[in-house]
């Protein structure tokens, strides 16, 4: 093997700074995502923010998200996200970059 | 407040425009959603400088340089194989330079420093929430700031990749998945000496590597660039094929890190930063309008970013267009129209500029780099004829190169007839 040691997922997000806001800045109707063939939003998340549930819908959580859009450029579900920028200032903020 | 002209977005195209527009004797504000210029935007990353010679002479002496790139290499990859085309000189590491690593925290924030010595007030922590707008014309912006709406003879789009000002002004379509990618990045710490040593440089000097045939054959790329005492590696891949791959992203950068090829360099480092961010890969056949009455769209907003597949130059063509907005800017406020028509001088000015000349010749290059026999067929090719041209056989007499490209051809699914096809169309596209 290469001697790499691949890092876990949460250790990966904890070098990210976040400052969270209040407002939910990406909503996710969960009765839309239980009929969605592809929930594409699983796997592509770079942040890996959308968990699908037993009932077949999807439980979101916005307060580590990356804003970067790749969500509802692939979503499938009409109406599924109602997605916004956090409020000035709030959200992700990245040292490096 | 009412001024002449609002940008949106301090990342390198809405500094530029604020720049130019502020020397032209303009009132300027410049709106920044983060708490800070760059704390948003993340990229691979080299900035390609030249096009700042004539606005910021000599600024290769004071930008937040990392490295600059006096080596770059191309490399193509299989599971188990790596073909590196690797280019070095020393005419990059000095004045006027070709291209340095910088991270966009430090490079944002000083172009944005520059726009403000020349007069533009920036407003960091403000989102502009939507256009204000009066019969049609664009007037200003709304903000949420307390007090609000903020007027203007003319706003410029700055706001990058996913501009909901150019998609309310009705420019840009609301979702794109097939002319944009996402990338992913790692920032990794490892000591300078190891850096060094490891990538065969010394003082800043530095190394830019883009990388084919490492995304598990979702359209795209990879790649790794060095900075003074960290290194970034990460991959681009289309929205899109992503998702029906159902792979996720981080797992295409851990297949990189741990690569043969690549693990040596990487080996034993810390992961400082992950980062997520979308690019605009349609390039100029998938260019938005690009002015509305009293509306710019500069920079990454307008796709202006050139992506001819895995070989990104963002940043330039951010502050080109940037540059180019901020000039019209000044010169419809001069003639006393910021209508559509008075704005179309904007336009003119990118095809009279490498901007939009570039862009019009490397067309073809996102549909061609990111195909399916580029990305899926052609690294496998390749590795393995010149693993065979390179395999000493004997005692069996060597076999001609022909011989070895055919059974290589089939072997990896390919008919030498779209090979020469193939050819030809990258001969046409990058002519
Ligand atoms: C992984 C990756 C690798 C890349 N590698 C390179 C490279 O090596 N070299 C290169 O030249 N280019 C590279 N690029 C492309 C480059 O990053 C972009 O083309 C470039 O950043 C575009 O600049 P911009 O100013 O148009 O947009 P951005 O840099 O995205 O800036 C937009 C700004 O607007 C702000 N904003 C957005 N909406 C609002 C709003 N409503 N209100 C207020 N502010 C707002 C954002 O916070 C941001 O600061 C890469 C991109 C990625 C994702
Ligand atoms: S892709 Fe859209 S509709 Fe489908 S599960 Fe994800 S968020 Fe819901
Ligand atoms: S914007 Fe990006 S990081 Fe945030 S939820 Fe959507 S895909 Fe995930």
């Amino acid at each position: 093997m290469t001697g790499y040691d691949e890092i876990a997922f949460d250790d990966r997000m904890a070098t990210v700074e976040f400052r969270v806001g209040e407002r939910a800045h990406i909503v996710v109707d969960s009765e839309v995502c239980r009929s969605c063939t592809t929930q594409a939003c699983v796997t592509a998340c770079p942040a890996n923010l959308f968990a699908p549930t037993s009932d077949g819908g999807i439980l979101f959580n916005y307060e580590q998200c990356f804003e970067c859009g790749t969500c509802y450029q692939v979503c499938n579900g009409e109406g599924a996200l109602s997605w916004s920028y956090p409020d000035g200032g709030q959200g992700v903020v990245f040292r490096h970059g | 407040m009412s001024y002449d002209v609002v940008v949106v977005g301090a990342g390198p195209a809405g500094s530029a425009a604020a720049l130019a527009a502020a020397r032209a004797g303009l009132s300027v504000v410049l709106l920044e959603r983060g708490p800070f210029p760059g704390s948003k935007n993340a990229y691979g990353g080299v900035v390609y400088g030249r096009v700042l010679d004539d606005v910021l002479p000599g600024w290769w002496d004071e930008v937040p340089v990392q490295r600059w790139v006096t080596r770059r290499s191309t490399m193509i990859l299989t599971g188990h194989q790596a073909l590196t085309v690797d280019f070095r000189t020393s005419d990059w590491g000095q004045a006027p330079y070709n291209g340095c690593t910088t991270f966009r925290a430090d490079f944002d924030g000083w172009l944005a420093g520059k726009a403000v010595e020349a007069g533009a007030q920036l407003l960091t922590s403000t989102v502009a929430t939507g256009l204000l707008r009066e019969g049609g014309r664009v007037v200003g912006v709304r903000t949420d700031r307390p007090d609000g709406d903020l007027r203007a003879r003319i706003v410029v789009a700055a706001d990058g990749v996913n501009s909901f000002l150019a998609k309310e002004a009705g420019l840009l379509p609301k979702t794109d998945a097939a002319h944009t990618t996402l990338g992913v990045k790692e920032v990794l710490a490892l000591p300078r000496e190891v850096i060094d040593e490891r990538f065969g440089v010394r003082g800043l000097e530095g190394v830019d590597v883009e990388i084919l045939g490492c995304t598990r054959g979702i359209p795209g790329g990879g790649f790794v660039y060095t900075n003074r005492d960290t290194v970034s590696v990460g991959v681009v891949v289309s929205v899109q094929h992503l998702a029906a791959a159902k792979v996720r992203p981080e797992e295409l950068v851990a297949d990189l890190k741990a690569h043969p090829a690549i693990a040596p360099w990487v080996r034993g480092a810390e992961v400082k930063e992950y980062t997520a961010h979308l690019i605009p890969e349609g390039g100029y056949d998938a260019m938005p309008e690009l002015h509305a009455d009293g509306l710019l769209v500069t920079g990454d907003a307008a796709g202006m970013c050139l992506a001819a597949g895995i070989w990104l130059e963002g940043v330039n063509f951010a502050l080109g267009s940037g540059l180019a907005a901020g000039r019209a800017a000044a010169q419809a406020i001069a003639a006393g129209d910021v209508s559509r028509a008075g704005l179309a001088c904007y336009r003119k000015d990118l095809e009279s500029s490498f901007v939009l000349q570039d862009h019009k010749r490397l067309r073809r290059a996102p549909g061609l780099v990111l195909s399916e026999r580029v990305q899926q067929r052609y690294p496998g090719l390749i590795a393995d004829l010149v693993q065979d041209l390179f395999t000493v056989t004997n005692p069996t007499p060597k076999p001609g190169a022909l011989r070895l490209l055919r059974a290589a051809a089939k072997r990896n699914g390919v008919k030498l007839r779209h090979l020469a096809a193939d050819g030809l169309a990258a001969g046409r596209t990058f002519r």
